[in-house]
């Protein structure tokens, strides 16, 4: 029970994380994603939008994933209300400055944009994609890590913090 | 109401990412300067479980405990996967947070995220756009 409570190791946590895709396709017929969600959300925002990305977001795509990602939210919380000693922070307090608040707005354009024209994110490419053996998949995968390596060699070379 | 499994399926994979702790910036950080094995071995062990999972499904059980035939797409390798997959990574980088823990954050009562979130609708609206002009 003790151990409940506290962060879960990697190799409880990893394959619990792998058992959504399964648990997604057997309970709810669905693929797992969760970047859809931006274009489901944005297309609820702006319903006259002319834009043909936002006009042709169909009901029965969108209704089960925003659902889905509202539960995300959910099983947050309860998680980290109830069972959650030891936890880290979630953000640094760097980022709750006005600077900090512009630099996670900035990177999730960066999120947003970058999904939405990738078709995926960690979820749908590197989770769901893979285990489907999907090259697409693999490239995209490698593409996240080639980023994200890359912006921290820049940080490195700047000098922007640990 | 079929709504409420997809609630709960939600709520499952937001609890697994809270205990991973796959939600904390620490932990990305941590992931992209080698600090750590952790992301890695748990993304691992995630997409073994997956791919597992698909292959049992494929083979033996092609339908949802509903009965309905289950359809598992295909990706397909486009432009977008390779540029649109680099600036997700950089994103990633610079908030430590992915998608789903975006959600996970403003669960979890990290109400700063909802500066990540604006900027991914913000994204994909611009990717909307800018869709007609650089494609998929």
């Amino acid at each position: 029970m003790e151990m409940l409570l506290h962060p879960w190791p990697w190799y409880i946590a990893g394959p619990l994380i792998g058992l959504t895709v399964p648990l997604l396709l057997l309970f709810g017929g669905k693929n797992l994603g969760v970047s859809s969600s931006f274009r489901h959300f944005c297309a609820i925002l702006l319903p006259n939008s002319r834009l043909e990305y936002l006009r042709q977001d169909t009901w029965s795509d969108r209704s089960w994933n925003m659902v889905f990602v509202i539960g995300i939210a959910l099983g947050a919380f309860l998680a980290a209300h109830y069972f959650s000693v030891g936890a880290l922070p979630l953000l640094p307090a760097s980022a709750h400055t006005a600077a900090g608040a512009i630099r996670l707005l900035a990177g999730g354009v960066l999120i947003g944009f970058g999904t939405r024209w990738a078709s995926g994110c960690t979820s749908g490419h590197a989770i769901m994609g893979l285990s489907n053996l999907q090259k697409a998949s693999l490239v995209a995968t490698l593409c996240f890590f080639a980023g994200g390596l890359t912006a921290a060699f820049l940080y490195r070379m700047l000098g922007w913090g640990a | 109401m079929g709504y409420l499994r997809f609630l709960l399926l939600g709520a499952y994979f937001g609890i697994v990412l809270t205990k991973a702790q796959v939600i904390s910036w620490y932990k990305i950080r941590n992931m992209f300067y080698f600090r750590e094995p952790d992301l890695y071995l748990i993304i691992g062990s995630a997409v073994a479980v997956g791919a597992v999972s698909i292959f049992l499904i494929k083979k033996f059980h092609r339908r949802d405990i509903f009965g309905h035939p289950l359809e598992i797409p295909g990706k397909t390798l486009t432009r977008g996967t390779y540029l649109g997959g680099f600036l997700f990574g950089l994103g990633w980088f610079v908030t430590g947070t992915c998608p789903g823990p975006i959600y996970a954050q403003l669960g979890a009562g990290e109400y700063w995220a909802i500066f990540t979130l604006a900027g991914a609708l913000l994204g994909a609206y611009l990717y909307a756009w800018l869709r007609p002009k650089i494609g998929t």
